[in-house]
């Protein structure tokens, strides 16, 4: 299964960390040596992106389960352990965390100016937490990367954002921190509830999969998995923090905020609340729905009225996440293969356009749309990628967006088509809003002097925009590149999904059906040798 | 020639759009010339190409003449499959034939029209052979999603090239109506696609490759064929600018002149009219859905031409032209004359491309001027210019011996006498060949006729065009005429090639079509066949009649602008509020601006200002501030001061004192 003897996850974990360290060391001398700090981080970055891709080498896409797992006792007493694996599901987004790190010290470089180093220190602990929070099996690791999170975080908002960053930071802070204290306590409860079934209470993820939880308990703790991931998503309405959020950070925090933290929101649906609660949430799929389509429909016509570039890309985004909630929640392969797709391509288009969006700030420090227009012939390199991130965002074909929406399309008409006509809705809003804004900021005559001496952009920027351009094609086009590595984990997530559900609801009408308990039976019996099998080789 | 080749057909412009679009610039201030050698010669070889093969699928026996390439996988996940591949068979072949070939002259013609212009050589070309990529994809694709990528990508290059001098603000805002336009099209089209996927699943069937699909059609209830039927015809509006959806058509034509011909006349917009022949299995099984095509059709022809007829700017009157004609187009696919709907299509490529390249040329020669009032007498001036124009008109208006009067017959009388037919809609039909007759006529009156209305200044520098776009015209001018003699009907005692070659494709569908007319389908066909020999004298007896409409209609263009030219101001003058109807496009633009946009734009303002900020986030922050004066309500009693400790302490002292001694 692990075919490399190295532990992989840990180094891609801790590096970032020991960079993060390694730049404490050096004196910042009071601005002197940023140029120097900007290039140790860039080269450390680039590095953890190469060790990322390794990953794909020794990858085995035949296997549903976890690879590269690493398994170590950390408190015996209350058995927390450090364990850590990668699966299908999370193996992009790990990718594509190390792929943005790079990008994000690219377009600081002259964007921020002052307290570099701390900046910088900022963003590879951020790196450290995002990658742990993916690759975690225990609980309780789990919990400390999620919530490690947003310390950096908090202080790339609080201390080099705008004018109300304050304000947005404690937002931010407070508004996460009280969604996840109901995720602890369900973590808890989830160790005392192994304690009293099985006489060994664990954190250990994949044990507590094979637990048998009634279904009332599921219900009160799929809720408090739910509130604390739908704040993260964001799921309508518990998306103000975001607008905020993202208009006041700045560009590198913008663009981590959309590509990979509120992935995490997504991400825990699917590695935790979904398989731990698989009857509790097959009771949530209405409302999860309703809010999804909700959100589509709700953060197209909000993201129209905007007048500022950033809030538009962040109401955008409330739109985006509805379609990946939607597809997770069509509970089958072509919904949630869609949804992590459509993960990965949220990531690649609207991280490009708060690049985008950045990089102009940096030059008119402004980002009303009606202080602009015209830019396209002052600027046509610029013109050129953000037609690209728009086309992506809008899902038009031969782009990556269009690939996973038609995905999640195909699962929401097979489980509720009705939800699936509103969600192709969102197709049309998606084009007006985009633009919109497209139209308004580059087209036109050039409405002020100040604009008509905008320099184009410059060697790195297009360095930091190339990458992502190339790949909102190649994802587009081939899809399959990507979407072949997830099959099997998606399959096997599904399979898993299902034998559970009916098992259930067998348990629940009364007369638990012996062919269903005995399939599962067989199936748990096949997963514990499987996970044994995995813990040998950790150990 | 292998028919594995046929993916050249599409690489060759789409290697045209790497090369200039990567290049471009650098290729551009080294040698000009070469951005439009690339270019042309990329739609060249796919021309060639085309030809190889479609010369190779005639040698084949009528009934072999299928071959699916399949590419490469595209989307694959599930249940759901879905491949790059290309469908080649007569339909494919005769919509990709002319593509190319309209294609390239287009591109010669735009060497010359483009040559001055002060924006970027190589984006120009670049995104038009983005087009022609899209455009070949969307004809030869062999699934429907894969048609989808050329649908939207035609709409995109549409998009891109309306505005492409985007300085204007105007232009701009015409290319986003159009893509908006089309993406609201394109929701129905999606949404039917998905729901042709999902119940041909229901039964087994996980596929959109078109001849699987065809194939297993009869699983479908009737009353889903027809939702999916009209689903798709409702993109269609769009793309192929029909009631209701026609309204960015017009607008469009802010764009560069040849990109009006070869995009919004020649090729993009008859996608509607490819797409729904292509389905015409499926439409052949739901009569309604195809009586909704016919009158829809008709329709849109005669609102299209009602407001032509008052049109200044020549552009647009070609362009409301197009939509007429396309309603032709329709109307003859609802009636399921498939074949003469397509040959309608392939003859309407030649003479109204050759419309706009010729205005294209009025236009070049008098500085940027549009505006028919200003222009007049340029015969002399544009020779050229002016006998191919007159050529195209007289096609376009169905003048007997031209290429529209053979396709346009065709419709006709399938309206008349088919079986899906209706005389009202023949009607309609008849007097908007009048109409087209008239306005037309008043085009070439207004620009070429009489005494130049120029400013002195731009009569100095009228010219004919150069070269390259005067040989395009002439090309097309030779087309326009003989391009019909393919398609003559029996009743003229010609063999209807176009519909023989045709007729593997349609003729599942028509035998459908014969079913669900009643009576099973070879019988009722034979009959149907002795009963159209019976009728060829009926069928000439209505020619004539519509030949005759076709000259009343050039008698009153003649007689209002060229003898008594002050008649169509007094008529004007004296129905004030019916002329203003027309000469507004009858309000429509309006009508939507009020009923969708404008009540969409506030909804989504009272959601941000109204729901978003106040409700909300209000409550966010009340909650916030709730615990915030909770904490500051309680921060009383930590106040440090030992007295107040001890008097609450009294105080604590006493209640349970009080509470022991009196309650208990």
């Amino acid at each position: 299964m692990n075919h490399l003897s190295f532990p992989i996850l840990s180094t891609l974990i801790f590096f970032p960390l020991l960079c993060a360290i390694l730049l404490m060391f050096i004196r910042s001398e009071g601005g002197k040596n940023d140029e120097l700090l900007r290039k140790i981080a860039l080269v450390a970055s680039v590095v953890e992106f190469l060790i990322s891709l390794v990953l794909l080498k020794y990858f085995n896409d035949s296997t549903p389960g976890m690879q590269f797992v690493e398994f170590a006792p950390w408190v015996r007493s209350l058995s927390i352990n450090y364990f850590v694996g990668l699966d299908g599901i999370s193996l992009w987004l790990v990718i594509m965390t190390a792929f943005f790190v790079p990008l994000c010290v690219l377009c600081s470089w002259t964007y921020i100016k002052e307290k570099t180093k701390y900046f910088l220190i900022s963003i590879f602990i951020l790196e450290s937490a995002m990658i742990g929070a993916f690759v975690s099996l225990d609980l309780i690791l789990f919990y400390v990367f999620w919530e490690v999170m947003l310390i950096p975080m908090f202080l790339l908002i609080g201390v080099w954002g705008g004018e109300r960053r304050i304000y947005s930071a404690v937002k931010f802070f407070l508004y996460t921190a009280a969604g996840s204290i109901f995720m602890l306590v369900a973590i808890i409860y989830l160790y005392y509830f192994s304690y009293k079934t099985t006489g060994a209470g664990t954190f250990n993820l994949l044990d507590l999969y094979k637990l048998n939880i009634p279904i009332t308990t599921q219900l009160w703790l799929c809720a408090a998995f739910t509130v604390a991931f739908a704040i993260k998503v964001p799921i309508f309405p518990l998306h103000t923090w975001l607008p905020d959020a993202h208009v006041e950070a700045p560009t590198a925090g913008s663009v981590i905020l959309a590509a990979i933290l509120l992935k995490m929101g997504t991400y825990g649906f699917l590695r935790f609340s979904m398989p731990l609660f698989p009857y509790a949430s097959h009771e949530f799929i209405p409302v999860i729905a309703f809010l999804a389509i909700a959100g589509i429909i709700y953060g197209a016509l909000v993201a129209w009225a905007q007048p500022d570039m950033k809030k538009l890309v962040a109401y955008s985004s409330v739109s985006h996440l509805g379609f990946v909630m939607l597809g997770l929640f069509a509970f089958n392969i072509e919904g949630i293969e869609g949804g992590i797709y459509q993960m990965l391509n949220h990531g690649l288009n609207t991280g490009a356009l708060f690049l985008l969006v950045g990089m102009i700030y940096e030059r008119r420090h402004t980002r009303m749309m009606d202080d602009f227009g015209g830019l396209a012939k002052v600027m046509p390199v610029f013109a050129i990628f953000l037609m690209i991130a728009t086309l992506g965002s809008v899902a038009v074909p031969g782009t990556n967006s269009f690939v996973g929406e038609i995905m999640i399309l195909v699962g929401a008409f097979r489980a509720y088509p009705v939800c699936g006509v509103f969600a192709v809705s969102g197709m049309v809003l998606g084009a007006v809003y985009m633009l919109w804004m497209y139209q308004k900021v580059m087209f036109g005559p050039v409405t002020s002097e100040v604009n008509r001496k905008l320099p184009d952009l410059n060697k790195r920027e297009i360095a930091t925009m190339l990458p992502i351009a190339v790949l909102v094609f190649v994802m587009g086009i081939f899809p399959g590149m990507f979407l072949h590595k997830m099959d099997s984990s998606v399959k096997y997530f599904i399979n898993q999904y299902q034998q559970k559900y009916e098992m259930y609801e067998a348990e629940k009408s009364g007369n638990p059906v012996a062919t269903h308990l005995k399939g599962f039976k067989i199936a748990v019996d096949s997963d514990a040798a499987f996970h044994n099998g995995v813990y040998s080789r950790g150990r | 020639m292998k028919f594995d080749l046929v993916w050249l057909i599409p690489i060759f412009p789409l290697a045209g759009v790497l090369i200039n679009g990567l290049l471009g610039r650098r290729i551009e201030q080294k040698n000009k010339s070469l951005v439009h050698w690339i270019a042309c010669g990329a739609v060249g070889l796919s021309f060639v190409v085309t030809l190889g093969l479609f010369f190779k699928l005639l040698g084949l026996p009528a009934d072999k003449r299928l071959y699916d390439f399949a590419w490469f996988p595209w989307i694959s996940s599930g249940v759901f499959h879905v491949g790059v591949g290309y469908q080649i068979d007569p339909l494919s072949m005769f919509m990709c034939m002319f593509v190319t070939g309209v294609g390239f002259l287009i591109h010669v013609y735009s060497i010359g029209y483009m040559w001055h212009d002060e924006g970027s050589y190589s984006r120009y070309f670049t995104y038009l052979n983005l087009f022609m990529f899209s455009m070949i994809t969307l004809v030869l694709a062999d699934n429907f999603l894969l048609m989808f990528l050329g649908w939207e990508g035609v709409g995109l290059c549409s998009y891109l090239l309306i505005s492409y001098w985007f300085s204007d603000l105007a232009n701009a805002v015409a290319g986003k109506k159009a893509f908006v336009t089309n993406r609201v099209g394109d929701f129905f089209f999606a949404v039917g696609i998905l729901l042709l996927l999902v119940h041909l699943g229901a039964h087994g069937i996980w596929s959109l490759n078109f001849s699987v699909v065809f194939a297993h059609a009869n699983l479908l209830s009737p009353h889903l064929v027809t939702i999916i039927c009209l689903l798709f015809f409702l993109g269609c509006t769009a793309k192929s600018a029909q009631i209701p959806l026609y309204i960015w058509l017009p607008d469009a034509m802010a764009g560069p002149t040849p990109v009006s011909a070869l995009i919004h006349a020649a090729t993009m917009v008859t996608a509607g009219v490819y797409f729904i022949a292509r389905c015409n299995v499926l439409y052949s099984m739901s009569p309604f859905a195809m009586e909704v095509v016919a009158t829809v059709g008709a329709l849109s022809a005669l609102l299209a031409a009602s407001i032509a007829v008052t049109q200044n700017d020549i552009k647009k009157v070609l362009a409301y032209s197009t939509v007429s004609q396309l309603g032709y187009m329709f109307l003859g696919l609802g009636v399921g004359a498939f074949a003469a709907g397509l040959f309608h299509v392939l003859t309407h490529a030649f003479f109204k491309a050759l419309l706009f390249m010729g205005a294209g040329c009025v236009i070049h020669g008098m500085g940027g001027e549009q505006d028919m009032r200003n222009m007049g007498g340029l015969r002399k001036r544009m020779p050229v210019t002016f006998y191919t124009m007159m050529i195209a008109t007289l096609a376009v208006i169905g003048f007997p011996g031209f290429a529209g009067f053979f396709s346009k017959d065709g419709i006709l009388w399938e309206t008349f006498s088919g079986a899906h037919g209706s005389y009202i809609l023949w009607l309609i039909a008849v007097l908007t060949a009048a109409m087209t007759a008239f306005y037309m006529f008043r085009l070439i009156f207004m620009t070429f006729f009489n005494e130049c209305r120029a400013s002195e200044e731009v009569q100095k520098h009228i010219h004919e065009a150069p070269k390259t776009m005067t040989v395009p015209l002439m090309v097309l001018a030779a087309l326009s005429i003989f391009g019909g003699y393919i398609g003559v009907p029996e009743s003229l005692g010609g063999s209807n090639l176009v519909e023989r070659f045709l007729r593997p494709v349609f003729g599942l569908g028509k035998d459908k079509l014969l079913q669900s007319a009643g009576g099973p389908g070879l019988i009722h066909r034979a009959v149907s066949e002795t009963a159209a020999h019976q009728s060829f004298s009926t069928e000439i007896q209505l020619m004539f009649l519509t030949a005759m409409m076709v000259l009343a209609g050039i008698f009153a263009a003649y007689m209002l602008y060229m003898k008594k030219r002050s008649v169509p101001e007094t008529l004007a003058a004296n129905n004030p509020s019916f002329y203003r109807l027309l000469l507004n496009k009858w309000y429509v633009d309006e009508l939507y601006e009020k009923v969708f946009i404008n009540p969409l734009r506030s909804i989504s303002f009272f959601l941000w200002k109204g729901i978003d900020v106040v409700v909300i986030d209000g409550m966010v922050n009340s909650t916030a501030a709730f615990f915030m004066k909770c904490g500051s309500a309680w921060k009383a009693s930590q106040s440090g001061y030992v007295q107040r400790y001890a008097v609450s302490f009294l105080v604590g002292v006493f209640v349970l004192i009080a509470y022991y001694m009196y309650v208990r």
